[in-house]
């Protein structure tokens, strides 16, 4: 079995169509939440007030990755 | 079934951003310094050509929340590693509902299609119109337009993305699939190209046009005295110009990290209901009783 040959995968029946909606979404929602605490809060706008130890603590990533920064 | 490719999609979006933020530590904090040291040295030098003008005040000194010590090691890997997770998520979620309409796809094909649609869509354009800047360029009074305009041409880069991606599927049942490729990819760069030349650029911007002229960017430009001499440079371009290119090319090394991590997974994952398949084929035909037609749907494998 040392040749990966690509079989058509196996449709999962046992996961219903919900589930994995559900799974999907609540992933994508997450890494969206991160990307925006990550990026952009305490910068322009702030769920914290006007705290900024998450910008600070992040700060030198912010730039890095592109985003704006004070 | 979705839950082992959502680990594995985690997993390689963490250590993308691990590996990222090595080269990050080794090849962006120096230059992170010297832009800071800029900063505080054009401070200084402002802060004596108002101290000759008779003017004392524009002192805004940020306390330290966090030690450049903390932020330079500690902070700017949390930070990486924080945004390849959250990468990895989203190219996950977009992978299985691709492979699912293209079952089609050899995994690690697909993976390295979609780590490449991300690294453009979600970085490579925003950063065309609005490159990454080290710290002493930006104005404070401007994050929130900028950050409004940066977040605007994500989005705008992605959707354009995805509606090059149908055109290009609209069509190569028609033309075939290199045209069709080629027109996905200049609807592509017209819709991005339209949007950078209607979106501002940062420097023009109201309240920068207002205090610091007609620039295109908020680059620090020459500190000059009253009496035109320049007393304090321009920020050296070369310290910008190589935090730009390490941007990109961190980004390189946590798409490409995510693209071969998980497309490697992705295919092992894809032969062993394959493999288990086979195997129960193997031993029911060493019974005598009729082998089924289809083999049975792998309970087990769910979650």
């Amino acid at each position: 079995m040392t040749t990966p040959v690509a079989q058509p995968r196996q449709r999962s029946i046992s996961f219903p169509l919900t589930a994995r909606r559900a799974a999907l979404g609540l992933t994508a929602l997450l890494s969206l939440l991160l990307l925006y605490f990550i990026g952009v809060d305490q910068g322009a706008t702030s769920l914290f007030g006007s705290d900024t130890h998450l910008h600070e603590f992040v700060h030198d990533a912010r730039h890095f990755l592109g985003f704006p920064c004070h | 079934m979705e839950f082992r490719y959502i680990y594995r999609g985690l997993g390689a979006g963490l250590l993308g951003g691990l590996l990222a933020f090595v080269f990050a530590r080794i090849f962006a904090e120096p230059l992170v310094q010297e832009a800071i040291d800029y900063e505080d040295g054009r401070h200084e030098a402002q802060e004596a050509l108002d101290a000759a003008a008779g003017l004392t005040a524009g002192a805004h000194d940020h306390g330290e929340v966090f030690s450049r010590s903390v932020q330079r090691n500690l902070g700017i890997g949390v930070g990486m590693a924080l945004f390849g997770l959250a990468v990895g998520g989203l190219f996950v979620v977009v992978y299985l509902i691709v492979s699912r309409r293209y079952p089609n796809i050899r995994p690690r094909v697909l993976a390295a299609l979609l780590a490449g649609a991300g690294f453009v869509g979600l970085y490579l354009v925003p950063f065309a119109k609005y490159p990454a800047n080290p710290p002493a360029i930006g104005h404070e009074e401007t994050i929130g337009a900028r950050s409004a305009l940066y977040v605007t041409m994500v989005a705008v880069s992605v959707v354009a993305l995805g509606l090059a991606v149908v055109v290009g599927r609209w069509l190569a049942g028609r033309v075939g699939t290199w045209n069709a490729s080629l027109v996905a990819g200049v609807v592509f760069l017209v819709l991005v190209g339209v949007a950078m030349a209607l979106l501002p650029a940062y420097g023009h911007l109201g309240a920068n046009r207002a205090e610091f002229g007609d620039f295109a960017t908020e680059t620090p430009q020459p500190l000059t005295a009253p009496n035109g001499t320049i007393v304090y440079p321009g920020f050296p371009a070369d310290v910008l110009f190589r935090f730009r290119f390490y941007s990109v090319v961190s980004q390189l090394v946590l798409w490409a990290t995510i693209a071969l991590a998980f497309g490697q997974l992705a295919e092992r994952l894809a032969v062993a209901p394959a493999r288990r398949q086979a195997r129960t084929a193997a031993s029911a035909a060493d019974r005598p009783a009729p082998a089924p037609t289809t083999a049975p749907a792998p309970t087990t494998a769910a979650g």
